[in-house]
């Protein structure tokens, strides 16, 4: 063997079964590196958990966001800065418990609001293809973790594309699941009827191992359904008899796609025809709505979600002589300035008087754009679109433009609101309008509610024939 | 457009201090936002019912089961101001 | 001058009561009153980040269980809101709440209409205490999580009462129902029972509801009332002098009678509802409905109506023991062991001779006596039939409920049996010539001379006739 750090989940494994590789070793070959990206915010002396189990061994890094007892737990944000949950999260819970052993807590955007990472109060994340680019976010520290060699695999959450947005622009591989599948309890809640917890991997093999570990009905969540059917282990190679349908909205009338990401798309059509897949265009008449709705959707529930970091029980305080004092400096200095924006957004959106103009029109705006899906499935098996409209941008590019920012998510928003899973997969290279090394362009395939089976199969055929080395950035471009 | 008037008003609601440079950004940067926002104002919903939630299950509870609490310790370990077994604040009433 | 018109005061309750559960509303925390500060506490009531509600099943069958008993209809879905507001008993600065489709709707009990009522859960106990030391001068509270989370339901009337007495009254009525049924233990002392008033006064006659005001948190039966009548005084001398009522929230001090205002400086409050993302709908099939239907047992109000209508009882007696489960069941099985006796008598001496007896005797209950029901009705039994007369009958109770044991027997060696009623008639004819000149008196309409008969009558019988009984012969041989 190489080197240890080449190993997917399912090769360690199989590495470990076969006695070529001890459990103990693959996390230590993880755990001194050197952070160069930014990825992490806390690393262990000694990696957490690696017992026995389905996934013995294998080493994981976590999103910041999920609650680890004793364990620092920030959500990217000052105002959990010394913050040490009581309890973990389920997600976590159910991986220890299969074996995996924690590397460490992943930086993010404060709370999971951002699509760069540059939201966090805890510095920037780099994208380890092209180190003065973002590597997307909000989970921007788990995704430059996995392309950048810091870990085999990571977890993420995803509201509005946090998980797939990120893999795409760091080269990995991203699975939201559908909503509902995973535990949300001790994951940090953002938007609570979008938040899922998802796998970063390498391949999409390992986002079935993971998923397979993390799925199911949690008492502690009592949204979370978890996959009835199961999930199955990918295997196909072909698509054969696969019905894919291209959403035109989301592709060929996506507005500020770039010409590369759009190249990367007529690339992928091809090679899923050349796999046996029949592809049509389809449509989502709403799902152009998709970022406004989500924008005063994610943003009021936010607001409530948030009221609790009031100084009261945990979290930083600004003391002061008067309650309300207390409470507006509190929030002041604890909140950066996109989550106060977003607060602000939502307490707006909910407040008397424009209830029904904004939160009420979205909430109807959500149910047109989750009918637009069930009738798209109605005659395709899976959808297909690019996973952003662009590749990753260089950092500090968009800060200046909130909504410039927003309009990352435009690809990814809609399947949250409906909650249907999805899954990016890196479609290949190209270059970025700006210039600079060819950057990866991810691709974005949808399914049905709790489809999860068949749409990892369909990632997996494709994933096989483009053929992408998901280890080529941390090698530094020594797979050529 | 919100205005600086609409600004204060929601940071007080939100309990956010603002100083007046924010509150000026802030009216700018909300006010683009929910522009893009009333582009919804273009579809018809008519008749179309709302979704908060898009679990599709009723009804799941708990039993009326007693489950461990957190020793006291635990429960005040991340407080910023403990006191006499509680959570101290500054008084409401002041 | 024109006579001033004369209002009516419009009263309608809003009634919180704590569900007497083992575990909170949402959490599985342990109910326990009077625990040690924050001893029942954990990540779910304390709103940690990522800590997600789950809905205690028993509270809803207990709602379920009030709704019915008061007439309302179930909700075949209802939903939890968030009600957005700060406060340090506030935990997640939203309590979880029902807002425009609660668990309960329309109803009545007794004269008073039942407008909703719905399943939210309690705030925590905030306890002022005078100076922190931390920050000079500034004045400081603690708060106790171990009440938070409580499930509450909250009841809300139509302005139905128009009298603080009534109120009162009301109030008592609903206490005994809800105590009746099993789900709460009411007490207004330890918060378990919590009223509000909404008072509004109006010219008799009208048909519109005037500007009402809100009595917060009155804390006994009395208080209530008083308060009430406090405020339509208030109101009366308001509009008298030509003012306004205006709308406000107002706080009774029972010391110094007086009524202050508990309306803020602040803005108007904003409370910014939305549905609940982290809760599912509450679905009873109508068979559990029904279900818990026929468990209900037969409570106070119509229990009252069947004791006036089948048993002929006066209102009051018929009151009397039917807001009293303990003393309702005992009557039934005195009646039920006396069948040839008039349920009537059997009530007079249940609610007269035995309640004043025990109280004499210093039980805390009547039906904790040592008198058993069958005892008792058959003591009703030996005075109706004259077997002896109603003083030795008096006797005979205050010997069971001291001592127990069988009435004949008793009777038997307390040597009441020989007493009978033609005796008593003898020996008033025989007093009535011993006391010619009170007699006389007694005749001419001089109504205070009878007592000098009486005292005859008594000496004679050492003291155990029937006063009653005496005076209605006294006055039959007078003929009067």
């Amino acid at each position: 063997m190489s080197d240890v750090r080449d190993l997917s989940v399912a090769a360690g494994l199989a590495a470990i079964e076969a006695r070529d590789l001890a459990a103990a070793e693959w996390a230590d070959a993880y755990a001194g590196l050197p952070d160069e990206l930014g990825a992490y915010l806390w690393r262990p002396d000694e990696p957490i958990g690696g017992e026995e189990g389905p996934l013995g061994g294998v080493p994981v890094a976590v999103k910041d966001i999920f609650c680890i007892e004793d364990v620092p737990t920030t959500a990217g944000s000052r105002i959990l800065e010394n913050y040490l949950p009581p309890y973990t999260a389920t997600a976590v819970e159910r991986l220890l418990g299969a074996g995996a052993s924690v590397l460490g807590k992943t930086n993010m955007d404060e709370f999971a609001m951002g699509s760069s990472n540059e939201n966090s109060a805890y510095g920037d994340v780099r994208n380890p293809w092209d180190t003065d680019r973002v590597p997307g976010g909000s989970s921007g520290g788990s995704a430059a973790a996995v392309a950048g060699g810091l870990a085999p695999c990571a977890l993420g959450t995803d509201t509005g594309g946090s998980i797939r947005q990120p893999a795409a622009f760091c080269g990995v591989v991203g699975l939201k699941p559908t909503y509902g599948s995973i535990s949300r309890s001790g994951m940090i809640a953002f938007a609570s009827s979008l938040d899922q917890c998802g796998p970063f991997t390498r391949t999409v093999a390992d986002a079935a191992l993971l998923l397979r570990v993390m799925q199911g009905a949690d008492p502690r969540d009592t949204t979370s359904t978890g996959i009835a059917a199961g999930v199955e282990m990918p295997s196909r190679e072909d698509l054969s008899g696969v019905r894919v349908g291209v959403p035109r909205e989301l592709a060929s009338e996506a507005e500020g796609m770039e010409d590369g990401v759009r190249e990367v798309m007529e690339r992928t059509i091809a090679l899923c025809e050349s796999l046996g897949a029949t592809v049509a265009e389809t449509s989502l008449p709403n799902a152009r709505y998709g970022i406004s709705a989500y924008y005063v959707i994610a943003p009021a529930e936010a607001s409530a979600n948030l009221a609790r970091y009031d100084g009261v029980r945990f979290g930083e305080r600004v003391a002061a002589e008067g309650l309300d004092d207390m409470y507006e400096l509190t929030r002041a200095a604890g909140f950066g300035p996109e989550v106060k924006r977003r607060i602000m957004l939502g307490t707006y959106a909910l407040s008397s008087g424009y209830y029904d103009a904004y939160y009420g029109r979205a909430q109807r705006v959500r149910t047109l754009i989750a009918r637009d899906f069930e009738n798209a499935f109605a005659d395709h098996d899976v959808l297909l679109t690019p996973t952003s409209p662009t590749v990753a941008f260089p950092l500090g590019s968009r800060t200046d433009d909130p909504l410039a920012m927003y309009m990352a998510d435009y690809c990814t928003v809609p399947m949250s609101l409906a909650g249907v899973p999805a899954i990016s997969i890196p479609g290949g290279l190209a270059a970025a309008p700006d210039g600079g090394p060819e950057l990866p362009v991810g691709v974005q395939l949808v399914g049905p509610a709790f489809g999860e089976t068949a749409l990892l199969d369909a990632a997996h055929a494709l994933e096989s024939a483009i053929g992408f080395d998901t280890n080529a950035a941390w090698r530094g471009g020594a797979d050529a | 457009m919100i205005d600086r008037k609409q600004v204060l008003h929601v940071a007080r609601l939100a309990r956010l201090r603002l100083d007046d440079e924010e509150v000026e950004r802030m009216s700018a940067e909300l006010s683009s936002i929910l522009d893009h926002v009333e582009t919804m104002a273009e579809l018809d919903i008519e008749g179309v019912e709302p979704t908060s939630r898009v679990v599709d299950a009723e009804n799941v509870m708990r039993a009326d089961d007693v489950a461990a609490s957190l020793p006291r310790d635990a429960a005040l370990a991340n407080a910023p101001d403990p006191a006499s077994g509680s959570f101290r604040v500054p008084s409401p009433q002041a | 001058m024109p006579e001033s018109p004369d209002y009516e005061p419009v009263i309608g309750l809003e009634i919180h009561i704590q569900l007497q559960t083992e575990t909170k509303m949402f959490c599985g925390c342990k109910l326990e009153f009077g625990a040690e500060p924050n001893t029942h506490t954990c990540p779910v009531c304390l709103g940690h980040p990522g800590a997600l509600p789950m809905t205690n099943e028993q509270a809803v069958e207990y709602a379920i269980r009030v709704g019915l008993a008061l007439g309302c209809e179930i909700a075949p879905r209802s939903i939890f809101h968030r009600k957005n507001y700060f406060y340090p008993d506030n935990p997640k600065a939203y309590q979880i709440s029902q807002y425009d489709i609660p668990i309960c709707s329309g109803g009545r009990l007794g004269d008073v209409r039942i407008h909703r009522a719905h399943l939210e859960e309690d705030a925590a106990k905030l306890t002022h205490v005078g100076e922190s030391g931390r920050i000079h001068g500034s004045d400081a509270s603690l708060v106790d999580f171990n009440r938070g989370g409580t499930p509450l339901i909250e009841i809300v009337t139509e302005p139905d009462i128009h009298d603080p007495a009534e109120a009162r009254e009301w109030l008592t009525l609903l206490r005994e129902t809800i105590r009746q049924l099993g789900v709460s233990d009411v007490n207004m002392e330890e918060g378990s029972l919590r009223a509000d008033g909404n008072v509004s006064i109006r010219p008799v006659g009208s048909k519109e509801l005037g500007v009402k005001t809100e009595l917060k948190n009155m804390n006994s039966f009395r208080f209530l009332e008083r308060g009430i009548a406090a405020e339509i005084e208030r109101q009366k001398a308001i509009v008298a002098s030509g003012g306004r009522v205006e709308q406000e929230t107002l706080h009774f001090d029972p010391a110094s009678g007086s009524l202050t205002s508990l309306r803020s400086k602040e803005e108007a409050h904003d409370y910014r509802y939305f549905p609940e993302p982290d809760l599912l709908p509450l679905a009873p099939s109508p068979e559990h409905v029904e279900e818990v239907r026929a468990s209900l047992p037969e409570l106070p109000a119509e229990r009252r109506v069947r004791y006036e209508s089948e048993l002929g009882l006066s209102p009051d007696a018929a009151k009397l023991l039917a807001y009293d489960a303990a003393l309702a069941s005992f009557y039934e099985e005195a009646v039920a062991a006396e069948p040839d006796v008039d349920p009537i008598v059997v009530a007079n001496w249940v609610t007269g001779e035995l309640v004043a007896a025990s109280r004499e005797a210093g039980f805390e209950h009547p039906a904790e006596t040592k008198a058993d029901a069958a005892g008792v009705g058959a003591v009703a039994r030996m005075v109706d039939g004259k077997e002896i007369s109603r003083g030795s009958g008096r006797e005979l109770l205050a010997e069971l409920v001291a001592n127990g044991g069988d009435p004949a027997e008793v009777s038997e060696r307390l040597g009441l049996t020989s007493d009978d009623g033609d005796d008593l008639a003898a020996i008033v004819a025989a007093a009535i010539e011993a006391q010619p000149d009170a007699a006389a008196k007694v005749k001419a309409g001089e109504g205070k001379a009878i007592g000098a008969i009486i005292g005859v009558v008594m000496r004679e019988t050492k003291g155990r006739a029937d006063g009653g009984e005496a005076t209605r012969l006294i006055r039959e041989q007078l003929g009067l």
